[in-house]
């Protein structure tokens, strides 16, 4: 039995039944959006841009779904939460990326 | 102590053109009386709420930036309190960063690729030639 590995050169044995598959992409590294791109204000009232940091009913997405380091992250929570109590994003919301 | 803030309120889409603009006024004029000096104002008009408020659908957001002693902030949430026509409103104090951001939002370098930053940038630094006297 040939030794595993993780590049996909190698050819596939059809003998050999894996209960992964063979060819595995290496997990792509998160990082902070806020870090890269030197932003370093979060805007409440932008509520496109928020927009992308909650889930489908409104929700705050994790750090470990979005890559944003701690300190960004406490920023977005207020932004978010400034954002809902002037109505531009909703409390509670079902469906509400798909509208 | 002078701070910067902002403020954003709500007011009821049932007023007309004119009651807006005087209900607007009013805060701003409020701001000036006690000691505030108003650096930005901005309208930005009826807007769809994510959420009805008071059974209404539709309110006009105003948004305000402001320079003024810190007392004064107090006075002014009452003052919006008092008002039946504000639905919601919401003051913060600017640091720093939020101050960069909102000038640069206001030249209208926010929201843009970096190329094209760079080249508002220089437009905006660059001294004006006035090209219309060459054509002629």
């Amino acid at each position: 039995m040939s030794t595993f590995k993780p590049t996909g050169t190698q050819k596939f044995d059809p003998k050999v039944k894996y209960m992964t598959p063979q060819t595995m992409e290496p997990m792509k590294k998160k990082y902070c959006r806020f870090k890269k791109s030197g932003i370093k204000y979060i805007d409440y009232k932008d509520e496109k841009f928020l927009m992308r940091f909650v889930n489908e009913q409104g929700k705050v997405l994790p750090r470990r779904l979005t890559g944003t380091s701690l300190k960004y992250q406490r920023k977005v929570a207020t932004a978010v939460k400034r954002a809902r109590h002037l109505a531009l994003l909703p409390y509670v919301a079902d469906l509400l990326k798909t509208k | 102590m002078v701070k910067n803030y902002e403020t954003v309120f709500i007011l009821t889409p049932v007023l007309t053109e004119e009651q807006m603009k005087d209900a607007v006024k009013k805060f701003s004029n409020y701001i000036t009386e006690h000691g505030g000096e108003i650096i930005h104002e901005d309208l930005w008009g009826l807007k769809r709420m994510a959420y009805p408020i008071q059974k209404k659908v539709n309110g006009f957001y105003t948004h305000f930036e402001f320079k003024s002693p810190s007392d004064l902030i107090a006075k002014l949430e009452v003052e919006f309190k008092r008002d039946e026509r504000i639905l919601r409103f919401l003051t913060v104090s600017l640091d720093k960063h939020a101050l960069d951001y909102n000038e640069r939002k206001r030249n209208g370098l926010i929201g843009k690729k970096k190329e094209e930053r760079l080249a508002a940038e220089a437009l905006s630094t660059a001294p004006v030639v006035d090209e219309t006297e060459e054509i002629n």
